[in-house]
Parts: structure tokens; sequence; C-alpha cells
């Protein structure tokens, strides 16, 4: 009879939205963050920019520099916290054999006085080949940045590859950066 | 008192539409149809730092820098649809707080119609099956209909 | 030693709370009398403890009591008295203890004032009542804690978050949780109507004044939090459509299609399995909300710190009453036999309508609000669902109903005659076509939104259509004006609470159609002695002053001298606050009313040169959406103080007519 089955129907609605609620909770406490935007831009050619240098002997950042060599781009400011905790591992990550002479790091001072930043650096290393100014957070929003630290890996092709949202963690780069690193160097 | 004064920077009325509550005066434009136009696409565009505020409403410095852009781009002469494609290009879909309308929200798009139409659905069966539950049948009896007539009183004391 | 007293209570009250689920509901399945009357004492016990608790949790909050975690989280000397006491349920914890008082205060309200309920139907209720309790009990203790102690207690706490710090917030979240805990009662009698095997009119008028109370305070919260908002934090606006605003809007209004349900069940003896499943409804999503805040699934402004642990824990407790119930009425509910029958073009149709419009509406709010989450989950991208979502769809489907709130009252019962009262509202056609032709020129001919006109239009429509129902019950101007008089002393206060509360809902309509259409605004730069004309009022910044102390922050405060034709009208004050304790700004909105329209000032950053941003609104009808929810809130205690519902429901022995009078 047909009005046997319609006062199931919310329980079936209730049933489904329940296992949708307890999946997502699962998800939760196994560490999927729910914040993070991935990027749009993975595969699509890194945007052009050209910023002035922030260290005054040493290159700006361009984006026609960028290919020859896998490249990785790190946002960054001297107000940031997280860029803080981020910073010593890429020192270290950069001076490893099987990175040194294979990946080119730019960074980018995002939204920062050139004084601080440059302070900053003298302060806790420099490990980048270039270094380069957005002030106005212009070239940011050219990437879809909308936090420090963000940073991007591109391809020898001048290709986005990978966006790290948030400073790097050792397992970030050990799983996720250097396996990529290597792939695209062959 | 005299109406008098200096006033420095852009004096901006906007006489209909909601307004823009973070919107700082260095960033109003000149041109009243053309801020008014920013000022409507910013209100569909998400503060993607914030929780749920348009870039007119908060705050945030990436949402002043995206406001800032949005008005860069209407000046060099973009459509309304390309200054957002501009900014869904770079961080997608998910800046739009009016969530476009194609196949992955389709859902989302169609489910108030959905649930209303399920509704409508459901109280057309209600109907439906009073009507067959009182409905008289054809050529009844004068006993039967007395005893029909009966029934039905005590049924709805039930 | 007081913390442990309280956490004692706690638990205590959790076994009582066994007792009352189990006692009584037995005592009414096998009849015996005894045992249903524990329900009664129990209740009382359980609200007696679970006050004694959070008095206990209360009193560490105002002597800083900081060896208590929660209170070093959420509090700190310097706060001001009125502050430390509300943040007592500013908190995870603090709240759920709130939430369980509100649920034990509705109990003893049940069995004080329950006298006239059938020994069984009220046995069984206030079983249910006991079940709700002991889940969240159970979870208060397990998983939220408020008198946890810290060692060694810190000297001073954490502070509260600033934007909390203000008298209208210290009353919104007690009226909300009023609410949404004031229909677990309407939950708890259905669901004990379900177990019985029957509802019935008799059925409807005792679940009434519970539902009537909670619609009322749940009215008065979303309320005072959309005022809350729009004084305090400086944006102007009264909604956003955040997840939490969300949280509360969905049961709101599930429980008015509730209300408007079971007067059909109470008059017509039909719509019963529709008024069970609203109730099981209404507070399902009361729970649902409390799920969405408070287990980081959703993310949101308002949230309370997010915990999968909790989250799991409330999700259980959602899985129990809700899906239990609903497996209930999936299986008893084909048994509620309904004897009335109706055309759809009647009053009972258009309360079905009303249903059918209400749920749709509660569930697209659902659907908008977790489609991020669906959509996330099942890889369709990131996307975001804010205020354009919302009000594309949600005002197609109010604005039906609105229209049919004018005609419903006008149709009689069981059958009604649509054209004939469409015919007798020409009045109020001619009126709603005079207000939009005024709107439109007042509002500025063409540069003011067409759809103002139209907001403005429905709002007419709806007054003037429910003040002509009240003319035609009194037979205005038909009888001689003595009968008539008689008539309006006598007309029932139910009657009168709906003529009130549909004057309310438009009063509301057209305060959020006056705000979203005409709202001026100027923004710029001011020095003192400067002027800027909003509206016709000249507002003169006649200063600043900086750094001024306050309680637990420092403030910048502005001086506007407002003037209007001439002659002074007032003085604006606007703040920009800095707080101490977490350090945070605040912008401090200062607002005039003429109840037509609200100035409201805010001052802005300095630019370095000796000027400030300002900000200049004028919001005309803003303070209608507000003083237009009061409007309502009022219509519904006058419904409650029917004396129908004072002097006790008809006797259910008597099956005979006697259901028909009253």
């Amino acid at each position: 009879m047909m009005r046997r089955w319609t006062t199931f129907v919310p329980f079936a609605v209730f049933a489904v939205l329940v296992a949708f609620f307890g999946w997502r909770l699962v998800l939760i406490t196994r560490g999927d963050a729910p914040n993070l935007i991935p990027s749009v831009m993975i595969d699509k050619p890194a945007p052009g920019f050209d910023l002035p240098p922030l260290v005054l002997d040493r290159p700006g950042a361009a984006s026609d520099a960028l290919s020859g060599k896998v490249t990785l781009i790190n946002f960054f400011s001297s107000w940031c916290i997280p860029c803080r905790a981020e910073h010593p591992l890429l020192v270290d990550m950069m001076n490893r054999d099987g990175v040194k002479g294979r990946l080119r790091l730019v960074g980018i001072d995002y939204k920062d006085k050139p004084e601080d930043g440059r302070g900053w650096l003298a302060r806790l290393g420099d490990p980048y080949d270039a270094l380069g100014m957005d002030r106005d957070g212009r070239v940011g929003i050219d990437f879809g940045v909308y936090g420090v630290p963000e940073s991007y890996l591109i391809d020898r092709q001048g290709r986005i590859r990978y966006k790290q949202v948030g400073p790097f963690t050792p397992e970030d780069i050990q799983e996720k950066l250097l396996p990529l690193l290597a792939e695209l160097s062959k | 008192m005299k109406v008098a004064g200096l006033i420095f920077a852009v004096v901006l009325a906007v006489m209909s539409g909601p307004v823009a509550w973070a919107v700082q005066p260095d960033e109003v434009l000149k041109d009243p149809a053309l801020e008014a136009r920013a000022r409507a696409l910013g209100r569909d565009l998400r503060c993607l730092v914030c929780q749920n505020q348009s870039i007119d409403d908060s705050d945030a410095d990436l949402a002043r820098d995206l406001r800032l852009l949005l008005r860069q781009r209407l000046l060099a002469g973009d459509s309304d649809d390309q200054a957002r494609q501009y900014l869904v290009d770079r961080y997608g879909d998910y800046v739009l707080l009016r969530p476009p309308f194609k196949a992955t929200t389709l859902v989302l798009w169609l489910g108030p119609g959905g649930l209303l139409l399920g509704g409508i659905w459901a109280a057309v069966v209600f109907y439906r099956r009073r009507a067959a539950s009182a409905a008289p049948q054809t050529a009844l009896s004068e006993a039967e209909q007395v005893r029909v007539k009966r029934l039905l009183s005590n049924d709805r004391e039930g | 030693m007081i913390p442990e007293i309280g956490h004692f209570a706690l638990i205590v009250a959790l076994f009582v709370s066994v007792v009352q689920a189990v006692v009584p509901l037995v005592g009414a399945i096998r009849g015996d009398r005894a045992w249903m009357d524990m329900a009664r004492p129990a209740a009382l016990a359980q609200f007696a403890l679970i006050a004694t608790a959070f008095g206990a949790l209360m009193s560490c909050y105002v002597s800083s009591d900081f060896s208590v975690l929660n209170v070093v989280q959420n509090s700190h000397t310097d706060k001001p008295l009125i502050y430390k006491m509300s943040g007592v349920w500013a908190n995870h914890e603090g709240s759920m203890l709130l939430w369980v008082l509100i649920l034990s205060v509705y109990g003893m309200a049940v069995s004080v004032f329950g006298g006239n309920l059938p020994p069984g139907l009220r046995a069984r209720a206030l079983s249910v009542q006991a079940m709700i309790g002991f889940g969240f009990l159970l979870f208060i203790l397990l998983t939220s804690n408020p008198f946890t102690r810290v060692d060694p207690a810190p000297v001073n706490g954490d502070g509260l978050n600033p934007l909390l710090q203000d008298p209208g917030l210290a009353f919104h979240p007690p009226f909300l949780y009023l609410g949404y805990v004031g229909f677990s009662m309407a939950f708890s009698f259905a669901i004990a109507a379900l177990l019985e095997g029957r509802v019935d009119a008799a059925w409807a008028r005792w679940v009434r004044p519970w539902t009537l109370v909670a619609w009322c305070a749940l009215t008065l919260g979303i309320a005072m939090g959309s005022w809350w908002a729009y004084y305090t934090l400086g944006w102007g606006g009264w909604w956003y459509w955040d997840p939490v605003e969300n949280a509360s809007l969905m049961p709101w209004l599930a429980g008015t299609a509730l209300l408007h349900s079971s007067i059909v069940v109470e008059k017509r003896d039909t719509l019963k399995a529709w008024t069970i499943l609203l109730a099981i409804v209404t507070f399902s999503l009361s729970l649902l909300g409390t799920f969405l805040v408070r287990s980081g699934v959703l993310t949101s402004v308002h949230s309370f710190a997010a915990d999968p642990a909790r989250g799991v824990f409330v999700l259980a407790l959602l899985v129990v009453v809700t899906g239990g119930s609903l497996m209930l009425f999936a299986i008893r509910g084909p048994a509620l036999k309904g004897g009335g029958l109706f055309t759809p073009l009647s009053r009972e149709g258009s309360l079905l309508l009303n249903n059918v419009l209400m749920s749709t509406a509660s569930g697209t709010v659902l659907l908008g609000t977790l489609y991020p989450l669906f959509a996330d989950a099942l890889d369709l991208g990131k996307v975001s669902v804010g205020a354009p979502f919302f009000n594309a769809v949600f005002i197609p489907l109010m604005v039906p109903m609105v229209v049919t709130m004018a005609v419903a009252p006008l149709l009689s019962w069981k059958r009604g005659d649509l054209m004939g009262a469409l015919g007798r509202l020409k009045f109020a056609a001619v009126a709603v076509i005079a207000v939009m032709v005024g709107t439109w020129f007042l509002g500025g001919g063409s540069s003011g939104p067409v759809w103002a006109a139209l907001g403005l239009g429905l709002a007419a429509w709806l007054a003037v259509g429910t003040l002509f129902d009240w003319a035609e019950r009194v037979r205005l101007f038909r009888v001689p004006f003595a009968q008539s008089l008689d008539k309006i002393l006598r007309l029932p206060r139910s009657a009168y609470g709906m003529t009130v509360a549909h004057l309310g809902v438009a009063v509301v309509i057209a305060g959020i159609t006056g705000s979203s259409a005409w709202t001026i605004e100027k923004i710029q730069v001011m020095r003192p002695g400067d002027t800027v004309t909003v509206a016709g009022y000249d507002l003169t910044l006649v200063g600043t002053e900086d750094n001024i102390p306050g309680p637990n922050y420092t403030t910048l405060r502005a001086h506007f001298s407002v003037v209007r034709d001439g002659r002074p009208v007032t003085d604006l004050y606007p703040e920009k606050r800095m707080f101490r304790q977490p350090p945070r700004p605040t912008t401090d909105a200062a607002i005039h009313t003429n109840l037509l329209g609200d100035l409201y000032a805010v001052i802005g950053d300095a630019d370095g040169t000796g000027g400030f941003v300002t900000r200049l609104y004028f919001n005309p009808l803003v303070p209608w959406i507000f003083l237009g929810a009061v409007v309502m809130v009022i219509g519904g205690l006058v419904s409650l103080t029917d004396r129908r519902y004072r002097v006790g429901a008809p006797l259910r022995n008597a099956r005979a007519p006697a259901k028909g009078r009253a």
C-alpha cells in the first residue's frame, strides 16, 4: 500500500544525512582540514611577474627566469609567524644533495616593508636564489594567494604543479615535495 | 548652523542598494556608475580569509586588496563577467558567494524547487488518500448510506 | 569545594534522569499509577540538582575562581560583573549546562503546572524529557565538564572575546535555548502520543502552550541576536546567513509550522501525522543546530572551539533521538487517522500549504548551509554558498506564504470560499496599490528599486488583510457599534494573538524592505569641524578623544553633533575600542533612532594627518525589523493567556460530542 512507505521517507532522509556527517567526522579526526582551498591553477602556466629586488645586489624575481630548472616560489613575510617556523626547513632543504642544483628557490616578500623583510632574512638566513618584493600583494593575487606562507612548485616548462598552503612540515617536504621534484627533474 | 565645511576625498551617496561596511574612502571610484558596479560585484565575492563575509563587508587586508583589484579591472574596461572570471581563474568558484549554476551545483539550485514539489506531492497524496477513503461508492442503498454516515461519524471521534 | 558540589550534583542528576526515564514509562505501560507519579518528584529533583550545578558554576565565575579550567579559559578579573556572569554560558561547556538547566526547568514546569494532564501522557512525556536529559548530562560529564580543575591555578584568566561583552548578548543565548529546549516539550508530547497510539484535539490543546512559549522565546532570541549584530559589529547588517544563524532559523521555521498545524489538530482533528512529524523535526533541527555548531563540521564566526570527539557524541545523540523518533513515526504514524475532511481551498488547506512552504524553507536553508560540505566531501570542488543564494531562494518561498496569510483567516474551515474571500479583500488590494504607487514616488521614481515598492505592497497586503479579518470578526460597521464593542471584548485571546502576530510580520517585512532598498551611506575622511549631510541630518565632527580607559579596554571616541533644519537633534559618540585580553579592536556604532529610521555613525581609522575615516548611514525602517519581531512575540504571549489553555482541556473520556465545544 502506498501509504505504508511514505512515513518512512523522513527516516530515510535522516539516515542519509547522518551517514554523511559520520563520514565527515571520521575524515576530520583523520586530519583532513576542511578549510584549505585547493588551487585552481594546477597545471596552468605560472602568471607573469617582474618584481623589484628585495636585497640590493641580488636579482629580483621575474617569471621569464623560471624555465630550465624546477622552481619553488615561496611567499613569505616578516610579520608572519608560521613563516618563521617554516623558514629553517627551507634553509635545510636547500642544503641537501638532490635538491642543491636541481631546485631554484625564489622568495617573494608579500605585503611587507623592505627593511623588515631584509632584517628578517639577515636574522634567519637566506636560502633564496632570487628575492622579489610584492608590496601591494598583486602578484600574490595572480597566484591565488590568500595567506602566507604559500609555495608553488613550477616545472621546467613554467607550469604550476603543486601548491603548499600554509607552512611546510617535514612530512610535506619528504612525502610531497621531494618526490615531485625528482619526477619533474627527469 | 550653516552647512559648510571641507570634505576631503570622495563623498559617495548610494541611494539604492545595500551598503558596503568596510569600503574605505580611498578605494571609492570617482565614477558613481563604476563604483556601483564594483559594489554590486563586491557583494557577491567572498572574503577568502573570513567566514561567509563578502569583500565589501570585511576589514581583512586581502579583502581590501581584492576590492582594489576589482576596481582596477573595471577601470581597465572589463565587463562584470570578465572581472568576476578574473578572480575565479585564480581562486576558483570558492570566491563566489553566489554559487555558479553548473553541473556540480545542480542539486543546490534545483533543490529548493525539488523540496517544494516534494511537499506539494505529499499534500496531494494526503488529499487523494482522504478522498479515496471518503468517496462514496456508486449506487449505495438507503440503508447503506445511513450505515456509512454512522461509520464516518464514529471514525471522526477515533 | 563548590566546583565539586556542582560536579557531584550533575552526577546525581544523571542517575535521577535514569529513574525518571524508566519508572514512569513502565508505569504508563502497565497502568501503575504510583509508578507514573514518580515522574513529578523526579522532575523536581532534577531541576534542583541541575540548578545547584549551574549555581555552582556561576559562583565560580563571579568569584573568579581560576582553579576551574572553564573560568580560566573564559573569564578575567577585569571583566565587569555582568559579563562574568554571562560568561558562564558564552562557552561550550557552560552553554551545555544552561541547556540541561532549561530542560529541567521545562520538566519542572510540567510537574508543577501540568496538573490537568492525564497521568499517562504526563508520565510518558516526562520520561522522554528525562531520556533527553540523560543524553545531554552524559555528554557533559564525559566530554564537556565545566568543573575540571587546573593545577596550579593561574593568576588570571584568558579573558573573553570582547565582542561578546555586551548587554544585548547577555540575554540572547538564554532566550535561544529557552526556544530550542522548549521545543523538546512538544517533541516529548509527540513521542508520548505515538507511544500511546493516539493524537486528538485534547493533545493539541495541551501541547500548544509549551510550543507557544518556546516559539516566543526563540523569536525573541533570534531578534536579539540580530539586533545585537546590527549595533555592535559596526557593519550595520542584521542577518548574514551565517551557519549558526541558519541553525536558529531552521527550528524557528519548523516551529512556526508546528504551531499552526496543531491548531488544525485541535479544531478539526486532522493533519495529525503532519503535526507529530513537525514536532519531531523542530526539536531535531534544534539538536542538529547544536551538532553543527560544536562538532567542527562547519566553521563559523560564532562557533565554539571545534572538537570532533564532541561531534561524534552529539551525532550519536542525534541518531538515537531523531532516528529513534522518526522510526517510531514511520511505524506508528499511519495509525494516526484523522477525521475532519476538507477541501484544499479551506482554512485547513491553507494551513497545510503553510506547513509545506515553511518546511520547504527550512529544508532550503539546511541545503544551503550543508551544501559546501557535501560538495567538498563528494569532490565536487569547493563552493561558497552565501547571502546571494539564500536571498534568491528564500524570498520566492516566503512571498506566496505572506500573500496566503492575509487570505487564509478569511476562509472558513472545511470548505472555504476563496473567490468570496478575495472579493472581500478588494479594499486591501486597493490599499496595496496605493502603497506601491506612493512608495514608488517617495522612493524617487525610477531611481529606487522596483522590488522595494513590491515589498511594501506585500507588507500592506498582510497588514490590511489582517485588520480586515479582525473587523469581520467583530462585525465592524455591519452591526451597531455597541454590538461590535461587545464582540471586541469577547473575542478569544488566541484570535487577538493571531491578529497581533500577523501584524508584527507585516511590520518586519516593511522593515526588511526599507533597510535593503533605501539605505543612504556616506564614507569619507573628516577633520574636526567638517560637516556631512545624511538624509537631511547635518553631522558635524566636533572632535575626537583617544585612549580613554574603559574597564578592560581603551577607546577612541568621536563626538558628532547632529542638527536638522538648523535645530540640534542629538549628539552621537561612536567608539573604536581596543581590548586588552585578548587584544582585539571592535567598533561601536552610535545610533540615533526616530523609529522610522536609524542615523548610524561609525568612526574608523585615523589617516595620519588629523583626519578620520567616518562612515555615516541613514537606515530607513530598520527599527521596524526588531520592533516587528517584538510585536510578533506579544501576539504569541497574548495567545498564551487565552483562558482555554488555563482552565484545562476537555476531558478525554467524553468521547461524545463534547469535543466540539470549548
